[in-house]
């Protein structure tokens, strides 16, 4: 086991990894505000003091930088902790949280909607209800034809069975793509992930969802543990492994759903998180869990930094920037996983 | 200089033209247009009748043969059963150009305009291969002075532009059709800060915008997106913005700001409108 003061030590440094962040995301940007003045206008605001800043500027602080930066932390934690956990549940090192066909399902909800409701696309709440229906819609429908090939089947059904469905919406979300090609340009830069036009109402929607899961999730770290054993040493042991998957499964999955909603498909996030955690302090998931909660919110707040400000004052997509990280990633885990697994 | 520039591109294409057409062939009579730009022209140089067809996005004007041909997914086949005796596009896509010479059908393909002259002179072409040489020249030199007309009305000022094509600010520089346009007022385009990668079309970061204060904000995605004065108004930190205090957010129809044709002059109109509009 790992000694606790080691668990106290790493929690303390993913801390300061995610104030590190957030400072950079507030502070960074396209427009130079002042460091100080930037601090002082953000306790202003929260304190409900004047702010230092002048209107346009303090607009640019409180109503876009901000509430961007925020929204990116509860997004990254979210995708990495509910990564982290689709691995312990499917004991599969490269589980994502778009395993059982949440990417594809959100990704279809959304194409319908660009393409049939193109007026209210962006700004409207439809596309964020759509791909949100369409990521739980997809899982339920996963989960419904993994079990069916009985409990003894185990985990391995249920990926399978996720596959098979994205790879069906994927069919069908291409074909609704091919039909309305003028509006490929829209459904493409919502698939590369979106923050880029998000303000503190996107905040408010997801945040229920992810805090509600994050709780879920942490509360069952420690049967995560057992799991890892086995299902049928975890029956043993005690452990009704079909309810815990069930209630990690629909926690993260709803959060993913809500975080997909608002902010298109981030990738990678969810594997390259835990996974770095893993090779750093080892896989117990009492410590995973937590870190990957911490660390992938810190971590996406920087993705962002960079999305924002590696071409300033142009916009990059996001997905570009974790992937660009993430597809190199892959192969360190790739060959560390070979020794290990 | 402009438009002795046009002249020459229009004479150039006119001569490409005859070197590749044997001498005297037949004007046509069964016109598929799958270009809503080239439509447009069409219709506006009295060629109207000669169309039989026109692509699913071809939707002005309102007497056009819309059919579901299109003109992103062009199909040779689909395009053949109109039994064309010309087919005017904007673009090459799953190589239709060289399936419908293969048919031995006349092709037209007439890309973006990359300026005024581009316009002009694929109006004129259109006019030369359907017989209506004169009403395309008239109609070219209307447009001129319709635009040196709405251009002249405005004070020269540098006015920061903000042009809009979608709610993600996706925008355009000055280096593109539309562009060229905000350059004919003098305007200052806060796009072009923004094109490292010379696309013409950056996607803009929000606190760019917001701290360029852009004083004319033109949206091109009034009916993709229902963006109006009233919703730009009301995005967060957008309300202190020069264009919205002093009333300067002009809504376009995206068809008539994504296109190269005659309508461009009321674009032009639209644009000068709001310039001239008191602050």
């Amino acid at each position: 086991m790992i000694p606790s003061t080691r668990g106290r030590v790493s929690v303390l440094a993913a801390l300061l990894f995610l104030a590190g962040a957030l400072l950079a995301g507030v502070l960074v940007g396209p427009v130079d505000l002042g460091a100080l003045d930037v601090v002082h206008a953000t306790f202003a605001h929260v304190l409900g003091l004047r702010s230092p800043l002048s209107g346009a500027d303090d607009a640019i602080l409180w109503d876009l930088r901000l509430p961007r930066v925020i929204l990116a932390a509860l997004v990254g934690g979210t995708l990495a902790a509910a990564g982290a956990s689709y691995q312990g549940v499917f004991r599969n090192p490269l589980a994502d949280p778009y395993l059982l066909g949440a990417a594809a399902g959100a990704g279809l909800g959304a194409t319908l909607v660009v393409a049939y409701a193109p007026s209210s696309s962006v700004t409207g709440d439809f596309l964020p209800l759509a791909a949100f229906a369409g990521a739980g819609v997809a899982v339920i429908f996963a989960y419904v034809l993994g079990r069916s090939a009985g409990v003894a089947a185990g985990p391995a059904a249920l990926v399978l069975a996720g596959v098979t469905i994205a790879s069906f919406l994927t069919a069908l979300q291409t074909f609704v793509q091919q039909q309305h090609v003028d509006t490929v340009q829209e459904v493409y830069s919502w698939l590369l992930g979106r923050l880029a036009t998000s303000g503190w109402r996107d905040v408010g929607i997801v945040l229920p969802y992810a805090v509600v899961a994050w709780v879920v999730i942490l509360a069952h770290r420690r049967l995560l543990d057992v799991l890892a054993v086995g299902d049928e040493e975890a029956a043993a042991l005690g452990v009704n492994v079909a309810r815990v998957r069930l209630l990690v499964v629909v926690a993260a999955t709803v959060a993913t759903a809500a975080a997909v909603a608002v902010s298109g498909l981030i990738g990678f996030v969810g594997i390259i998180v835990p996974h770095t955690i893993r090779l750093i302090v080892g896989g117990s998931y009492r410590l995973l869990l937590p870190l990957s909660l911490i660390v992938g919110a810190g971590f996406l707040v920087f993705a962002d930094v960079i999305a924002r400000t590696i071409v300033a004052p142009a916009e990059l997509p996001i997905g570009v920037v974790t992937a660009f990280f993430g597809a190199p990633f892959f192969a360190v885990v790739l060959r560390t996983s070979r020794r290990t697994l | 200089m402009y438009r002795s520039l046009s002249l020459l591109v229009a004479f150039a294409a006119l001569v490409a033209l005859l070197a590749v057409q044997p001498a005297g062939a037949a004007v046509p009579h069964r016109i598929v247009s799958l270009s809503p730009t080239a439509t447009e022209s069409l219709f506006a140089i009295g060629a109207g009748k000669q169309v039989v067809a026109v692509d699913d996005q071809s939707d002005y004007p309102k007497r056009a043969p819309k059919t579901t041909l299109s003109g992103f997914t062009p199909n040779v086949e689909a395009i053949a059963g109109y039994r064309p005796d010309l087919v005017v596009l904007s673009g090459d896509a799953n190589g239709v150009v060289a399936g419908l010479k293969k048919l031995g059908i006349r092709v037209v393909l007439q890309q973006a305009a990359k300026n005024l002259g581009g316009t002009y002179a694929q109006i004129r072409q259109l006019g030369v291969v359907t017989g209506h040489p004169k009403q395309a020249k008239a109609v070219v030199i209307r447009m001129q002075k319709a635009i040196a007309k709405a251009v002249k009305g405005v004070p020269k000022r540098r006015l920061a532009v903000y042009h809009e094509l979608d709610p993600t600010y996706f925008s355009a520089t000055s280096s593109t059709f539309i562009g060229r346009i905000y350059k004919l007022f003098g305007l200052r385009n806060i796009a072009d800060a923004a094109d490292s990668t010379a696309s013409g079309f950056p996607q803009l970061s929000a606190e760019y915008i917001v701290s360029s204060n852009p004083g004319l904000i033109v949206l091109a995605d009034t009916r993709c997106c229902s963006q109006s004065a009233a919703t730009v108004g009301s995005r967060p930190g957008w309300g202190g913005l020069a264009a919205v205090r002093n009333h300067r957010v002009v809504g376009i129809d995206d068809s008539v700001a994504s296109r190269w044709g005659p309508r461009v002059v009321d674009f032009v109109r639209a644009v000068a409108k709001a310039l001239r509009r008191k602050a």
